[in-house]
């Protein structure tokens, strides 16, 4: 077991939000490493693995190689100008994650770990899936680097999410079904904790959120980021000047804190996130952890949670199987707590209504956690107000969702 | 005031014989049958008593303790319920020690300092948070501290020599040695592959040090009690539970019959041994 080979920098000052985690992997109260004793020599050595790294030129280089030759960044900041003139108020961009190699943001990440695992002398790796983009991004990574993948994903998951089952059985992949607890996304997540802890020798637990004990919530973020960092020198190039607002939709919150991340310093900035309200706040069916949950600890971290009075975790809702986990990424938990991020909800209704806007003014079809950001993107162009410029990521794309909108519309395909 | 953990294993020590460890669920199948099954158990064999509370995403365990926290959770079982089961134990057993055994979340619902006190009053000795390490502990431990409930370790095949003092820092009662890398109740602990790290922990902590995780069989009992200061056994227990359960059987009759006969392989396990 290694020591972390660098001690993180503490906040420089209390408004220096871009400095954390702590050494303790804080996020102010949220975060931490709350596992099993087992794995805590795994996440102690992952995080002194994790922060050789980025001294490593050369595994910088790789990690940058692949990302412009195999995902196809820098994705596009793309002006919907359709969208801005139906909305009446601020210039919308979006920041085309839809456009990367398997269609959503998700692989960023994948890569990066990957390449960390490989580092580490890790020969098997695992993941958890709730929609199965993570699982696709994660199968893909293995594939390219001949790595055996398996997939922890909740058996009612499977069952609806079948194409993506499919895609990942394509990529090499074995898919595990869970039917333990509720059968959804966080059943998975605890098979594949119960998978790392009984395989600790060769195994790499690949998670896909900003989530997870310390060091997963800020590398994540940290592979993430790179759209925020592009963003920033994309609005600059297009328009002279940082965008008024991001916006990104809210699950465990990778795409947004990747988004976030690198404007949490510019004041001038406002930050929202999006939350999956399901059938609405008013009732038990959401996913909104933040509006509707309180902290707690659940996977290896303290962070808002849905939960019963007893500290239950209760089953979270939402039309979009990417948004459907009752927690949601500590730094988010801490951003909403010092006010420096907004969290915003939007119901399954609202979504579905935002992804046919989306895809009948702008040809684009998006993902339906996506649909979540853009369906807030009215009163946030309104309220930034014209001559204004906000920045929403598209942070993934919709052809996996068709079914399921036709379905809610009652069609047949 | 000694406590009930260290009286009990330093009378053990006495007839150089190790303890024998029950792990039931609390509330499963359901408080009435939980309550006799507690009752029993002392009379069956059980030196000490683990008491799982309930959780909803019970991360490090088997299948077998994942559904008794499920039927505990379906009958209603809170974590103030299990603390009223505790107090209802201590009005015929002032002597075996409990240990409640489970996750945090929880215990950060109720509050630490509310819960400890509550805890202390209904007789709890010791406590096992699962998904709450070292590192996390402090809060935890003040207030177990002001308590006077210990606050038992895990100590596991991946812990090396360089984090034992992480572990073993602010411990007491005992150290829980977690015998295989998995989930409770899916591979089997080797003796031989224990013995030294028992020694190693016992050294280390000047703790007695109970084996877990992998016992599920007397003969397999029998082996660990030579090596170390005690066995615990729980999956097997639940699952006596559960198939009573499915055959409509005495649920009670089943697990305390189990428990004696795992008890009996403890208590045996050192016959003919030279005492030290």
């Amino acid at each position: 077991m290694n020591a972390p080979t660098q001690a993180m920098v503490p906040p420089a000052t209390p408004n220096d939000f871009a400095a954390y985690p702590d050494a303790h992997g804080r996020f102010g109260q949220f975060g931490g490493r709350y596992v099993a004793e087992t794995l805590m020599p795994l996440v102690l050595d992952l995080e002194a693995s994790y922060l050789a790294t980025k001294q490593d030129a050369a595994f910088q280089a790789e990690l940058n190689g692949l990302l412009t030759h195999y995902v196809g960044r820098p994705s596009p900041l793309y002006f919907a100008e359709r969208l801005t003139d139906h909305f009446g108020g601020a210039k919308i961009y979006f920041k085309r994650e839809d456009l990367n190699h398997t269609g959503a943001h998700k692989i960023n990440n994948c890569i990066g770990q990957i390449l960390l695992a490989r580092r580490m002398g890790k020969t098997r790796i695992i993941a958890e899936t709730g929609a199965g983009q993570h699982g696709v991004a994660t199968a893909t990574v293995c594939a390219r680097f001949g790595l055996p993948c398996v997939v922890y994903m909740g058996a009612l998951d499977v069952a609806r999410q079948r194409p993506n089952v499919f895609r990942m059985n394509l990529l090499g992949a074995e898919v595990m079904p869970v039917t333990s607890g509720a059968s959804t996304l966080k059943d998975a997540m605890n098979e594949a904790l119960r998978d790392w802890v009984t395989n600790v020798e060769d195994t790499y637990y690949l998670i896909g959120s900003a989530a997870g004990p310390h060091p997963y919530p800020m590398m994540v973020r940290d592979f993430q980021a790179i759209m925020g960092r592009e963003i920033r020198e994309q609005v600059l190039e297009a328009e002279g000047r940082l965008p008024d607002a991001v916006v990104a939709c809210v699950g465990g919150g990778s795409n947004a804190i990747g988004t976030f991340h690198p404007f949490l310093n510019d004041e001038s900035v406002r930050i929202i996130g999006v939350e999956a309200a399901g059938d609405g706040m008013g009732t038990d069916r959401h996913a909104a952890a933040i509006n509707g949950g309180r902290p707690g600890v659940l996977h290896g971290n303290k962070t808002y949670l849905l939960q019963d009075p007893e500290g239950q975790i209760t089953e979270a809702h939402s039309i979009s199987a990417g948004l459907d986990y009752p927690g949601i990424g500590p730094e988010h938990s801490w951003l909403h707590d010092v006010g420096r991020a907004q969290y915003l909800t939007c119901t399954d209704t609202e979504a579905l209504d935002a992804f046919k806007l989306c895809a009948e003014l702008e040809g684009i079809i998006p993902a339906l956690e996506t649909a979540h950001a853009i369906a807030r993107l009215p009163d946030i162009a309104r309220d930034v107000g014209k001559g204004g410029i906000v920045v929403m990521n598209l942070s993934g794309r919709g052809d996996k969702d068709v079914a399921t909108v036709a379905d809610h519309l009652g069609r047949t395909i | 005031m000694k406590s009930r953990i260290d009286a009990r294993f330093a009378a053990l020590k006495a007839q150089d014989r190790a303890a024998f460890v029950a792990y039931v669920m609390a509330g499963d199948p359901d408080r009435a049958t939980a309550l006799k099954i507690l009752q029993g158990l002392p009379a069956a064999g059980a030196d000490l008593i683990e008491l799982g509370f309930p959780f909803s995403d019970p991360m490090a365990e088997g299948p077998p303790i994942q559904k008794a926290a499920q039927r505990a959770l379906k009958n209603g079982m809170t974590l103030k319920g299990v603390l009223d089961l505790a107090a209802e134990f201590r009005q015929t057993d002032q002597t075996t020690p409990l240990i409640m055994m489970g996750y945090l979340n929880p215990l950060v619902t109720w509050g630490f300092e509310g819960f400890a006190q509550a805890a202390s009053a209904a007789g709890i000795d010791g406590l096992i948070v699962v998904d709450c390490p070292p590192e996390e502990a402090d809060p935890l431990a003040d207030a177990l501290d002001a308590a006077d409930i210990s606050l038992i370790r895990l100590a596991t095949p991946t812990t090396d020599d360089k984090r034992l003092p992480v572990v073993l820092r602010r411990t007491s009662g005992f150290v829980y040695y977690v015998s295989v890398t998995g989930v409770t109740g899916a591979k089997e602990a080797d003796a031989e592959a224990v013995r030294p790290a028992v020694a190693r922990i016992r050294a280390a902590s000047g703790l007695p040090v109970a084996v877990g995780f992998g016992i599920r069989t007397p003969e397999r009992a029998g082996a660990i009690a030579q090596v170390a200061d005690a066995a615990v056994v729980g999956s097997a227990l639940v699952d006596e539970v559960a198939d009573a359960l499915e055959r409509n059987e005495d649920v009670t009759a089943r697990v305390l019959s189990k428990v004696e006969s795992l008890a009996k392989a403890v208590r045996m396990a050192r016959a003919g041994s030279i005492p030290a």
